[in-house]
């Protein structure tokens, strides 16, 4: 739109230079345009992008790999890949001894309520074990299930399910950026 | 609590009733083959009169609409059409019926009545119950109550006609409390709710803030056992319907939850989680230490108390797989007593104490079932994707449970025993975890 307009204005103006160069044919040049003006160069705008910095929920999600892990269904055993993931969350909460967690345990919705309850309540007490295992003190970890009542991700499929079969580690104390 | 309606069967009889040789009977074990044909005209009045819930006549026409209802809702009974009726109900034919006017429609059963305007502002639901080939006369009941609460009078005339014809007490003059349900699943907004039997006098008791769970009426129907995650510490509270009030229950240091009262309303039993291993305790409704009644590694939960109050049915998962079990009240003589496939969990104890109604999980679904109390006869009412939670009617007659679908949506549901008549309950979002109460006083 404005280049079009812009375009337009353009065009009218080499006419109307046209003609007016024809009617004063005789008159000198039309001076040259003056110098631009020189001014002090201002560099572009840097945008502040946030940063990952040591001691912060992000900072342990990156170190640890992930927050959370997971189970098969109806099972509370944690397999090598997380316990690869909780052996670097207690790495991380090593470093950072102020911070203490709570660990969520979650279940899919293919279980009874009350079972689910209990069954959220032993995936989180299998993390705080493994956990305390690898050093972290035991008064440090608090756990809380939620059943079936809080799925990671919407959906009824296996997919779906296989996600919200969970235990996330949530630091208390530690700066949230 | 105050009791809100007297009957006043004694004022109305006149003569004694004498069942008769060849009765009118309802076979409640035969299911929907053949409901019997009813009929239920407009119940009249001696004398119109305004009420603070519409005048007498209009206050008529609506105990017949709600006994009517509850009636086509059992499955045993077939209301005829009232456009099909041949004759009008004056007040005097109330106690004399033109019997051959119901032949004509093929009534079986006819229930006449009136709604009358006492001194004291009351009002009086006369309810009366004929055989129309025999012409006698089968129940005559009467409930005076506040004009407000007309409708747990009709619901109490309803239960006169069921227990009459079936031989079993009545479920009409009921209530439900359950979890009501919105939005999406990830951020479920969950908040207790009653409502009548039929849904009627919805109203919410908790405002969304908090996740709750599983309520359970209390034996006295005024309180209510259910789990919130108030403050982020889930455990067991009781509600109080009257005050509005909500009590932890007791001191635990663990999450509580799955609460039921004992049939006595002294105590509960709940679910304790401590460590990953989770038992059944028993504690007083006023708190105090804890009674563990299981111990066995593994998830113990869904307790329900017998009737009677001398055993416990529960889930446990400690062969394996969840299964249910029964020991007595004091936590002894644990057996198992469910041995089909799949697994079973939510037991409930029937309040006729026969039968125990059940989720069961295998090929992808999850169904309602019963089974007698020593696991024998087990029979499935339901087959369905996601049905959980079985409550049983005040007489033993009826479940309720909710159904999910997938993607998170649920609603509540009833099945009669026969498994045929299948219905669902209306709600004004979506429903889950019904309780339902005993019979109303």
């Amino acid at each position: 739109m404005m280049n079009t307009a812009l375009k337009a204005a353009m065009v009218a103006a080499l006419v109307a230079t046209a003609a007016c160069s024809k009617k004063k044919e005789e008159l000198p040049p039309p001076p040259p345009p003056a110098a631009p003006v020189e001014t002090p160069y201002t560099p572009p705008a840097a945008p502040v992008t946030s940063t990952v910095v040591p001691g912060s929920v992000e900072d342990f999600i990156q170190q640890a790999g992930s927050d959370r892990v997971f189970f098969e269904f109806d099972s509370y055993q944690l397999d090598s890949a997380s316990q690869a993931t909780l052996t670097k969350q207690a790495g991380w909460l090593a470093q950072y001894s102020n911070v203490k967690v709570t660990i969520e345990g979650h279940a899919d919705e293919r279980g009874t309520r009350e079972y689910n309850l209990a069954l959220g309540e032993r995936r989180a007490n299998s993390v705080k074990n493994f956990l305390a295992g690898q050093g972290v003190a035991a008064d440090r970890i608090s756990v809380i299930s939620y059943g079936k009542e809080r799925p990671a991700v919407e959906g009824s499929d296996e997919s779906a399910w296989a996600q919200n079969r969970r235990a996330v580690t949530v630091l208390v104390g530690a700066a949230a950026s | 609590m105050k009791r809100l309606i007297s009957v006043l069967s004694a004022l109305l009889i006149a003569i004694v009733a004498t069942p008769a040789a060849a009765q009118l009977r309802v076979d409640i074990n035969a299911g929907i083959s053949k409901p019997m044909p009813i009929a239920v005209p407009a119940f009249t009045t001696p004398a119109l009169a305004s009420t603070v819930a519409g005048d007498t006549a209009a206050l008529g026409r609506q105990v017949a609409e709600v006994v009517s209802n509850d009636l086509a809702s059992s499955g045993l009974f077939k209301p005829i059409n009232p456009s099909a009726f041949t004759t009008t109900v004056a007040y005097a034919d109330v106690l004399a019926p033109r019997f051959p006017n119901w032949r004509t429609v093929a009534a079986q059963a006819l229930v006449t009545g009136f709604v009358q305007v006492n001194g004291d502002g009351s009002i009086t639901v006369g309810c009366y119950l004929y055989d129309v080939f025999s012409e006698e006369i089968l129940a005559r009941e009467g409930f005076s109550t506040q004009p407000a609460f007309w409708r747990r009078a009709a619901h109490k005339c309803a239960d006169a006609v069921y227990s009459r014809l079936t031989g079993e007490s009545g479920y009409f003059d009921s209530r439900i409390v359950y979890v009501s349900e919105t939005g999406s699943q990830t951020k479920r907004i969950k908040r207790l709710a009653i409502m009548d039997q039929d849904g009627a006098n919805h109203r919410f008791l908790t405002n969304g803030q908090n996740l709750v769970l599983t309520p359970r009426f209390s034996p006295s129907q005024q309180t209510i056992a259910y789990m919130s995650f108030a403050q982020n510490r889930p455990r067991v509270y009781i509600y109080n319907i009257g005050t509005g009030r909500q009590t932890l229950v007791g001191n635990l240091p663990n999450m509580s939850f799955a609460p039921r009262f004992s049939p006595d309303g002294q105590s509960l039993v709940f679910s304790m989680a401590q460590g990953g291993n989770t038992d059944i305790y028993r504690m007083s409704v006023n708190g105090g230490t804890p009674q563990r009644l299981t111990s066995a590694p593994g998830i113990d939960t869904g307790p329900s108390y017998s009737p009677d109050g001398s055993k416990i049915v529960f889930e446990s998962d400690r062969g394996g797989t969840q299964q249910l079990y029964v020991m007595n009240a004091d936590g002894s003589d644990q057996r198992r007593i469910s041995f089909g496939g799949g697994r079973y969990a939510t037991p409930v104890w029937s309040p006729r104490g026969d039968l125990i109604a059940f989720t069961r999980m295998g090929g992808g679904g999850f169904r309602i079932g019963v089974m007698r109390t020593d696991g024998s006869g087990e029979r499935l009412l339901t087959d369905s994707w996601g049905d959980e939670g079985p409550t049983w009617s005040p007489n033993g007659r009826v479940v309720m449970f909710f159904r999910s679908q997938r993607g998170g949506r649920a609603d509540l549901w009833s099945v009669d025993l026969t498994g045929v008549n299948e219905r669902r309950i209306p709600t004004p979002l979506d429903g889950s975890d019904p309780a339902w109460s005993p019979l109303l006083p």
